[in-house]
């Protein structure tokens, strides 16, 4: 186990990690676009974003396995550009669609929280639309960094989706979530609850780290 | 009304309840059976238990758990009679002075699944162990269970005898339980070692593998039953056990085995084989 343990805990992370970073770059400014400007179809895009926070994993999952099956929905098309199943790549794949809504969700949801003055003043001083948005988003970086981090907190402990698209495959794409549930039903209790130790851990130094990149943040 | 009428009246309508309840000649008696999942999880037992119930106006109580786990209940006591598949064990078990009877009753078997085009030329061999050995020398991608499961043990046996160590790319372990690792193989195109009744289940789904290999003897998966020794606590019914395992192992029960599964499948899931059935 030892030398598995640490591919194990590296394709974790690196999982999430992809995971989380496609999901914030699309997800900050999608939630900043919702949050701070009016369009038509706005309170229809936060419904979806907020229905899909509580997306079942195990659902997306499935919606992720159709999509890739070789007998699937999109079977005769033309899918190089999608990862395959089984895949980490389609791993992270599942994953995006989870955290993408929590990030963009929480984000909107923290900059409509800032001063709309604020907006105007910057406006007015001659700011051009992105730069406003740009410094609003500074304003609310203490909620933007929560939404960053519910999301990875909902994908690093989620193991409906990788079971599903990823098959818990050795060596491959093994993670701590779908290894805990291996050890579970093989009967080894105390390497599952190891591996439970391990995850929780590695959740906390993760947070650990995304709250001092982001320095007196949480200051005011 | 008086109260004393009252409860006169509230007497007499208890005595009604209580006489119009259920006139049980008798109180049918308990079986503890402990029994792997397999059997519980075909079907086998929901069909072939009520026949004995009524016969014998027993109430049989059935725990499905892993074969390990079965035994360990009849060791300590916690079981009447076991219906498993772990032959060595069982053996042990009877060894031990924990069971006072075993019979055979059936079998189900093991069958190597594949891609229709067979690209490893599987078919047609003489052994399950050749088998694996021309899917290990193709480099054809292979799915294991890869989780300790009787079907995992049983693969890596094969893989013993066949002298090989199996790994590399082509050899997948999933981890997984039998259903998950079907749609893996078919999914990827791979082969992978099945029961049999997993697999006839998935073919009313639809699933484009085919049995590439069956019939080696040892893919055949005997299940036994024992009576647990009723010396070991004042509960256990050896007496109904005993009637339990004549009824499982007459001609009557094991012709009911035989048809089990055959209307929805095609095929008979398990394949009876007491001694009163291979001396009919």
């Amino acid at each position: 186990m030892p030398g598995e343990l640490t591919d194990i805990i590296a394709l974790s992370l690196r999982v999430t990690g992809l995971a989380l970073l496609i999901s914030s770059l699309i997800g900050i400014p999608l939630g900043a676009l919702a949050g701070l400007r009016r369009f038509i179809g706005r309170r229809l895009l936060m419904l979806i974003l907020y229905t899909g926070m509580g997306f079942p994993p195990v659902v997306v999952g499935l919606f992720v396995y159709l999509l890739l099956s070789r007998n699937g929905w999109l079977s005769g098309l033309p899918t190089e550009f999608l990862p395959s199943l089984f895949t980490p790549a389609a791993m992270v794949f599942a994953q995006t669609i989870l955290s993408l809504p929590l990030v963009a969700g929480l984000t909107a949801a923290a900059v409509m929280a800032v001063d709309p003055n604020l907006r105007l003043q910057v406006r007015a001083l001659g700011a051009s639309q992105v730069q406003a948005a740009w410094t609003i988003l500074g304003e609310a970086r203490a909620g933007v960094l929560v939404a960053v981090i519910a999301g990875f907190g909902s994908i690093i402990s989620e193991v409906g989706a990788v079971m599903m698209v990823g098959g818990n495959i050795a060596g491959h794409t093994r993670v701590l979530t779908t290894a805990i549930v291996l050890e579970t039903s093989k009967g080894n209790f105390d390497l599952a609850l190891a591996l439970g130790g391990v995850l929780l851990g590695l959740s906390f130094l993760a947070n650990f780290a995304l709250l001092t990149l982001q320095g007196k943040t949480l200051d005011p | 009304m008086r109260p004393q009428r009252i409860t006169l009246l509230l007497l007499a309508a208890m005595l009604l309840l209580a006489a119009c309840g259920p006139a049980a000649p008798a109180e049918p008696q308990r079986l503890a059976l402990a029994t792997t999942t397999s059997t519980e999880a075909s079907g086998l037992l929901a069909y072939l238990l009520p026949h004995f119930e009524e016969q014998f106006n027993a109430t049989v109580e059935v725990v499905a758990v892993g074969t390990g786990q079965a035994l360990q209940l009849g060791r300590d006591g916690n079981a009447d009679v076991l219906l498993v598949h772990a032959r060595t064990q069982e053996d042990e078990f009877m060894a031990a002075g924990d069971g006072v009877r075993r019979e055979d009753v059936m079998y189900n078997d093991f069958v190597l699944l594949g891609p229709a085009d067979d690209p490893a030329g599987v078919a047609g061999s003489a052994s399950a162990a050749e088998a694996l050995s021309r899917i290990a020398a193709a480099g054809a991608t292979f799915i294991s269970r890869g989780d300790d499961s009787g079907t995992h043990v049983k693969e890596l046996e094969i893989w013993a005898i066949a002298g090989l160590e199996p790994t590399g790319d082509w050899y997948v372990s999933a981890g997984q339980g039998m259903g998950a690792v079907l749609t893996m193989a078919d999914e990827l195109t791979g082969y992978t070692l099945s029961d049999r009744a997993t697999y006839l289940a998935r073919t009313l789904e639809g699933t484009e593998l085919v049995i590439v290999l069956e019939g080696d003897p040892i893919l055949f998966n005997p299940y036994g039953v024992i009576a647990v020794n009723p010396d070991k606590n004042e509960a256990i019914n050896n007496e109904l056990a005993n009637q339990f395992i004549d009824w499982l192992v007459s001609l009557e029960a094991q012709q009911l085995i035989a048809e089990f599964g055959v209307a929805e499948f095609g095929s008979p899931l398990f394949t009876p084989d007491s001694e009163a059935w291979r001396n009919r």
